[in-house]
């Protein structure tokens, strides 16, 4: 391999991985706070594209406002979601509200179905994203810069939201206790409703991205993306930030220089990101930077 | 009079389990003879889920492992079976891509034998998998589990001269719509995990499930009690997985996505956990409704408008139903509640005695 093809697969690398990142940051906030597994993320990470697709093809309008509504829009789904199918169930057993996810994901991909439309939606691209030109011998689209430096943009933001605002702190101390923060007069259902909205939000951004990358949407876009962020953030230890975007940028490049180094395999490349997820759990059972849980007796 | 042997009673249950299952085997009988096709199929289809919900119910409901790797053992069932018994010129005719290896392209076993050695690689898949991934806890389980099965499919999608890749295998020999072979295959599964989770192995797995740490301190191997659920739950899996292939008559790496597992999943949390009655029972409504919901896919006509048809609508309905069902019986419709005559006899005492008059 030469240098400028090994530049070339960092370059993706780094841009999957930066969107892996982004949408583990979701699976991981919700599990921190409610020990939820959000098999619904995956779906929202979808609807963020399509919300995107048809404010565009509705409004006409500049294409950051068009993305700024997608998002908040879908941040706004997110907070529905969570009145509607996690706030009953949060004194159930936990498994509950695991099936319930797992429904609502049902749900909306049949819904999506329906109504999107089975056969792939070309995605507007504008002009910017997809002019290219040439770094050296390096191969580079606009797109392939802008993910990962937007991506690390809203990543910083979520690490100033989370570790010097008030709402952060909240956060962090509901995902440490719930019930002990809610006697501290922190208003609970507020701050896991905005922990959702955040989510979904960044989950929008991540399935906006995506399609700006791979410009065909459909309704069960989001299952694979979906599933190997959350393979991401139980990499990096689920429950913690910092883990979601170390474990993103983990497999994101393995998974690229997987392809790049061993083209034989790749047609394993799916079934690789789950052996290492099962090699790092073995050796460490709660992830890169999870929480060590200690047995009570 | 809970607790005293009463051996009129006892000879009047036993009598009363014959006589069900003389029943049953008259309604199978019936049934295989004058049910059309279609009506055939999905019974069979239910069965199939039944024997893939209990087995589910052994390694979660009584045992607490949160394994979500059905798909991948059934998997392995199903291919198992069908290499197993297509026959070996339907073999020649189509692996395509590459010619089939060399046990499976010359041996033909009857469907019995197929269907055992299914869930017996499934089983010995399971041990192996479960050996190391055991340890984990919790979601971190579920996930790996997930993980093992997702790589089970991928491998199957890339060995081509093993599994045919992404074609799949066709023309799989059909014996599993006959409702003796699948409701037969339910009532071995029922009876061999119910007698277990009633044994003291069984009782180990619950304390395993409750407290691990006080298991072990009582004296539990847990290790070894967790690896025997796994194992047997992941039999029954691939067995399961074997019959679902020669009921559809054709698999592909794609029929064993991790959706496969959710509905399980579902089934079996919706039945109740540690509940084999509700495993069974909610496998049977869960696959009646999904088809019976089908006609309102179909256009409508209330007078002079008409609503066009809409395709996939059946399922939109169908997730509500089950986001409804699980946000109204949260601990599921059984909540661990088993079937027993005691219970429907103790019933039926105390109807009678409220009609007398008399407080029992």
């Amino acid at each position: 391999m030469t240098w400028a093809v090994f530049a070339q697969n960092i370059v993706n690398g780094i841009s999957l991985g930066s969107l892996y990142a982004l949408v583990a940051i979701g699976y991981t906030m919700v599990y921190g706070i409610l020990r939820l597994i959000n098999f619904a993320h995956s779906d929202v990470f979808m609807l963020g594209a399509y919300m995107l697709f048809y404010i565009d093809f509705m409004f006409r309008l500049p294409w950051w406002l068009t993305f700024v509504l997608a998002a908040v829009l879908t941040g706004v789904l997110g907070i529905t979601i969570e009145r509607v199918a996690y706030r009953p169930l949060r004194q159930a057993p936990r498994i509950s509200s695991l099936i319930s996810a797992i429904g609502i994901s049902f749900f909306i991909q049949n819904l999506g179905l329906v109504v999107f439309g089975g056969r792939p939606k070309p995605f507007p691209v504008p002009q910017f994203f997809s002019q290219s030109y040439m770094v050296g011998s390096v191969y580079m689209a606009n797109i392939s810069w802008v993910v990962p430096v937007f991506s690390g943009l809203l990543m910083l933001g979520l690490t100033m939201l989370v570790y010097r605002t008030k709402v952060g702190l909240a956060m962090r101390a509901i995902s440490h206790d719930m019930d002990t923060s809610s006697l501290m007069s922190v208003n609970v259902d507020g701050i896991i409703a905005i922990t959702f909205g955040v989510g979904s939000a960044l989950a929008a951004a991540g399935g906006i991205m995506w399609a700006l990358k791979y410009p065909q949407i459909n309704p069960l876009m989001g299952t694979v993306p979906g599933i190997k962020a959350f393979i991401a953030a139980v990499l990096g230890g689920i429950g913690s930030i910092p883990g979601a975007m170390i474990g993103g940028m983990l497999l994101g490049m393995l998974e690229i220089m997987l392809v790049a180094l061993m083209p034989t395999l790749s047609g394993f490349r799916d079934a690789f990101a789950y052996l290492v997820l099962i090699v790092i759990l073995l050796a460490r059972p709660t992830g890169l930077l999870g929480r060590e849980f200690r047995e009570k007796v | 009079m809970l607790g005293v042997y009463n051996p009129a009673r006892a000879r009047l249950k036993l009598l009363l389990t014959f006589g069900g299952l003389a029943v049953l085997a008259a309604a199978i009988w019936w049934g295989n003879a004058n049910l059309s096709s279609y009506n055939l199929r999905i019974l069979n289809l239910a069965g199939i889920n039944a024997i893939l919900a209990v087995s589910m119910n052994l390694i979660f409901g009584f045992t607490g492992l949160f394994s979500l790797g059905h798909a991948g053992f059934m998997a392995v069932g199903a291919y198992t079976c069908a290499l197993l018994t297509l026959p070996v010129a339907t073999k020649d005719s189509i692996f395509l891509l590459a010619p089939l290896a060399w046990p499976f392209s010359v041996i033909t076993l009857p469907p019995i034998a197929a269907v055992v050695c299914a869930g017996a690689t499934a089983g010995l898949m399971a041990y192996l998998t479960g050996f190391p991934v055991l340890r984990l806890r919790g979601d971190y389980l579920g996930i790996a589990t997930l993980g093992f099965a997702e790589i089970i499919r991928v491998v199957a999608n890339n060995i081509p001269s093993i599994t045919n890749g992404a074609l799949g295998l066709k023309g799989i020999p059909s014996f599993a719509s006959n409702l003796w072979w699948t409701w037969g295959c339910v009532g071995i599964t029922v009876f061999v995990i119910s007698r277990l989770v009633n044994s003291v192995y069984g009782r180990s797995l619950l304390a395993v499930r409750e407290d691990e740490v006080a298991a072990e301190i009582m004296g539990v191997n847990r290790t070894y009690h967790k690896t025997v659920a796994y194992v047997i739950g992941s039999f029954f899996a691939g067995v399961g997985g074997a019959l679902m292939g020669s009921l559809v008559t054709t698999i592909d790496p794609k029929t064993f996505g991790f959706t496969l597992t959710f509905n399980i999943l579902i089934i079996v949390v919706a039945g109740g956990l540690g509940s084999i009655t509700g495993s069974v029972l909610t496998s049977v409504i869960y696959t009646v409704l999904l088809e019976a919901l089908r006609p309102i896919e179909a256009s409508w006509r209330i007078g002079p408008l008409r609503v066009p048809e809409i395709p996939g609508l059946r399922m939109v309905v169908f997730s509500l139903v089950l986001l409804v069902i699980i946000l109204f019986y949260q601990r599921g419709l059984f909540g661990g509640r088993e079937f027993s005559w005691d219970r429907v006899l103790d019933w039926i005492d105390r109807r009678r005695s409220r009609k007398q008059g008399v407080r029992a």
